[in-house]
């Protein structure tokens, strides 16, 4: 900081140094004084409410609900709903007894996620441990193997439900991707049609028609006798949708690696496969790298919908929890509380994202 | 012309493009095959003939004349149209809220900047509908019942059954002060855009948009009455009234949008560099001439697209309102195909209607970008 010291070389004191920072950054002028009380005014207001709600008037721990709100007056918040329901709304329907299950699965996701940051690992590396990592975790959850008690995907939900059809979603939806947005760049007429065609419609239409059409439309297009599971369809419409979206990122990241690259793996006598998959492809796919987080956010943050054509995912179950005769209604705490864990996978994405993005931009200047 | 040879490249790419058509055909066959048996054995009549049949069911909001008698045509056509009003309002408001929060992003004010950046980040971490179904219990359980309904501003009340607020009584002069804005507007325009000067035109476009409506409102007598709601037995009588379902999913639009749209106009003026501002403060302009000269034309052209994504994103998001009721395009496919079982017809049409309303708002942003951004005068 350059005013960190005064101009004889003496560091100010504190309290002077406090009140100098004050006058730049909230009483720079008269706009800025009033604009300041105001929000000291309303975040004190704000502030002194939710507090009031979340923790004066709380209540953590009661009998029931009715016992709840007797002993809050009404007036605050009955998180003893949250002990009773949390391991509910985070499993859902998944047998009691094996719900350790679901928690592994949580638990290798979010170590996966984490891991992903080390920027050592970034690369082929990162692929096959998140490969390795679903394909444990979708043995865990159906079971029927190595002891396992089989548990049928209707008895999947909750929070393991939304990481699965998230990330199972756009790792399916990634290779689709890649093939669409080469196929928007071919210099082939009728397979850029194709593509733009596809891409162009998905991205026209909302996701939940796609859902609906996925989960209501597919069965009358499949042989008769032949049925696929609520799951398995929503996961379709998913892939289906998102490999639209991540094709137009990946297209991106295509359109900004120079033209010279492709012709020197021309020159170099590389087939189309090797040209993409060992020059280009690394390439594009490092600087899509941003982007493509981002559209994996909105992806996480779109499971919610599959609640609307019937599947158990972390929304649904908090929905289903205040439907409870004795627990009916405490739908501020049991949303308060999944807002908590969806905001913290985004807010943790999105700072990743950004972080990356910048050191990337460091890396070409 | 001469000769394919076999090993020729635009033989190879000829035949990789004919393979390709073929499978895509193919499979779509497969599928349509299939379906045509399904639909077969289930005894359903395929065909858009159901558009006329009656529909038989109430829809509780709509902007067009519509009784159960009427066809699922017209209950079709009143989805569209309450999912294009609720779009319409969404966009505007969260357009005006998202540059607010925008530009307070970069205020130099610590507090102001701080807030809005928490703004942002709770809003846009949270999935839309979660948020919406949150605004929807807040308004249909915790508002206060009917009889002790809240009063934010003089005759606006909230209670369970909604917002109900004022409206004027309707008088005739009413519809020339319309005109008369309109008038005003052309006029202002045409001065604006052939006037000399460009100041004194601005003045005379400003005077007249602002007075010419007012003339008239003056010239008919100046009618102000208002018809105000009155708690009446177990309701209100009089107003204009929202239902929780569309307030909700207004304002949940709208305030999920904004923090999209703040992040866009940030980075749109963040991405102006600073040497323009230093270069045209060199040049003699001030501040204002600054900004509307220099920064916002430059700004406007990093802003415009990605606010064309997210007035489509807000408009398919509406689709959302299905969760909490608000009868939109979506809620009426979804009535519609439990009724009469049609689910390929009444999935296929939604989904031509949303991709139309995508495809006309594209183009018209696309040719206001190419005039906004556009080089020289």
């Amino acid at each position: 900081m350059a005013d960190a010291f005064l101009a004889n070389g003496k560091r100010p004191e504190p309290a002077r140094q406090a009140w100098r920072w004050m006058r730049a950054n909230l009483f720079g002028g008269v706009f800025s004084s009033i604009a300041t009380l105001l929000a000291v005014y309303l975040i004190a207001r704000a502030g002194w409410a939710l507090a009031d709600w979340a923790v004066i008037h709380a209540v953590w721990s009661a009998p029931d609900g009715r016992a709840c709100i007797a002993a809050s007056g009404g007036k605050g918040a009955c998180w003893a709903f949250l002990g009773y329901w949390a391991r509910f709304i985070l499993f859902g329907r998944y047998p009691y007894a094996e719900q350790w299950r679901p928690l592994v699965v949580v638990v290798l996701f979010v170590a996966l996620l984490l891991a992903s940051c080390a920027r050592r690992l970034l690369g082929w590396r990162i692929a096959v441990l998140w490969l390795a990592g679903i394909a444990i975790n979708l043995v865990l959850m159906a079971g029927g193997v190595a002891g396992l008690e089989p548990v049928g995907t209707d008895r999947w939900s909750g929070l393991p439900l939304t990481l699965i059809l998230a990330i199972v979603g756009l790792a399916l939806a990634f290779p689709l991707a890649i093939v669409l947005a080469l196929a928007r760049r071919s210099s082939m007429p009728a397979v850029r049609a194709l593509a733009v065609a596809y891409i162009e419609l998905v991205r026209g239409v909302p996701l939940i028609t796609v859902l609906f059409m996925a989960s209501v439309m597919l069965p009358l297009f499949l042989p008769a006798g032949v049925t696929v599971n609520n799951l398995l369809r929503a996961q379709l419409g998913f892939v289906l949708f998102y490999a639209a979206y991540l094709a137009e990122v990946v297209r991106g990241g295509l359109q900004a690696i120079p033209k010279g690259q492709e012709e020197a793996a021309d020159a170099l006598g590389l087939g189309f496969g090797r040209k993409m998959a060992l020059v280009i492809l690394p390439q594009a796919l490092k600087i899509a790298i941003p982007p493509l987080v981002n559209v994996l956010i909105a992806g996480f943050k779109d499971t919610t919908l599959v609640t609307i054509i019937g599947l158990f995912d972390l929304m649904s179950t908090a929905a289903n929890a205040i439907t409870d005769p004795r627990w009916r209604g405490f739908y501020p705490e049991a949303y308060a509380f999944v807002a908590v864990i969806y905001f913290a996978f985004c807010f943790f994405m999105s700072r990743y994202s950004q972080a990356l993005e910048r050191s990337l931009a460091g890396g070409r200047r | 012309m001469r000769a394919f040879s076999p090993g020729d490249p635009r033989l190879r790419a000829a035949l990789a493009q004919i393979a390709v058509a073929a499978s895509v055909v193919a499979l779509a066959a497969y599928l349509v095959h299939n379906a045509l048996v399904n639909l077969a054995r289930e005894g359903i009549t395929s065909g858009f003939g159901y558009l006329y049949h009656q529909a038989s069911f109430a829809i509780g909001e709509s902007l067009i004349a519509y009784t159960p008698a009427d066809s699922y045509g017209r209950a079709l056509l009143v989805g569209l149209c309450n999912t294009l009003f609720v779009a319409s309002l969404g966009v505007v408001l969260a357009t005006v809220l998202g540059t607010a929060i925008g530009i307070a992003r970069l205020a130099r004010n610590w507090l102001v900047r701080q807030a809005a950046l928490v703004y942002v980040e709770a809003l846009r971490n949270v999935p839309l509908l979660l948020q919406l179904i949150v605004w929807w219990d807040l308004l249909r359980v915790s508002a206060p019942p009917l009889r002790q309904a809240w009063q934010p501003l003089p005759d606006v009340f909230v209670s369970v059954r909604g917002i109900v607020f004022p409206v004027p009584v309707y008088a005739p002069v009413y519809r020339w002060m319309g005109l008369a804005l309109v008038v005003a507007l052309i006029a202002g325009w045409a001065m604006l855009r052939w006037g000399r000067q460009r100041r004194v035109s601005a003045a005379i476009a400003a005077a007249l948009v602002a007075g010419l409506p007012l003339a008239v409102f003056v010239a008919g007598g100046a009618p102000l009455a208002w018809n105000r709601p009155v708690l009446h037995f177990f309701n209100f009588v009089g107003g204009a009234s929202l239902s929780p379902e569309f307030a909700a999913l207004l304002f949940g639009l709208t305030v999920y949008t904004a923090a999209f749209i703040a992040e866009i106009v940030r980075s749109g003026i963040e991405g102006v560099s600073r040497g323009q501002t230093e270069a045209a403060l060199a040049l003699g302009l001030n501040p204002a001439q600054t900004l509307r000269l220099v920064v916002l034309p430059q700004a406007l052209r990093i802003i415009v697209p990605p606010m064309l994504n997210e007035y489509l994103a807000l408009t398919k998001n509406s689709s959302l309102a299905i969760a909490i009721g608000y009868p939109e395009l979506m809620s009426i496919t979804n009535t519609t195909l439990n009724q009469t079982g049609q689910a390929v017809e009444a999935i296929a049409l939604m989904m031509a209607i949303y991709l139309a309303i995508s495809l006309v708002t594209s183009l018209s942003m696309n040719w206001f970008n190419r005039r906004v951004t556009r080089v020289g005068p």
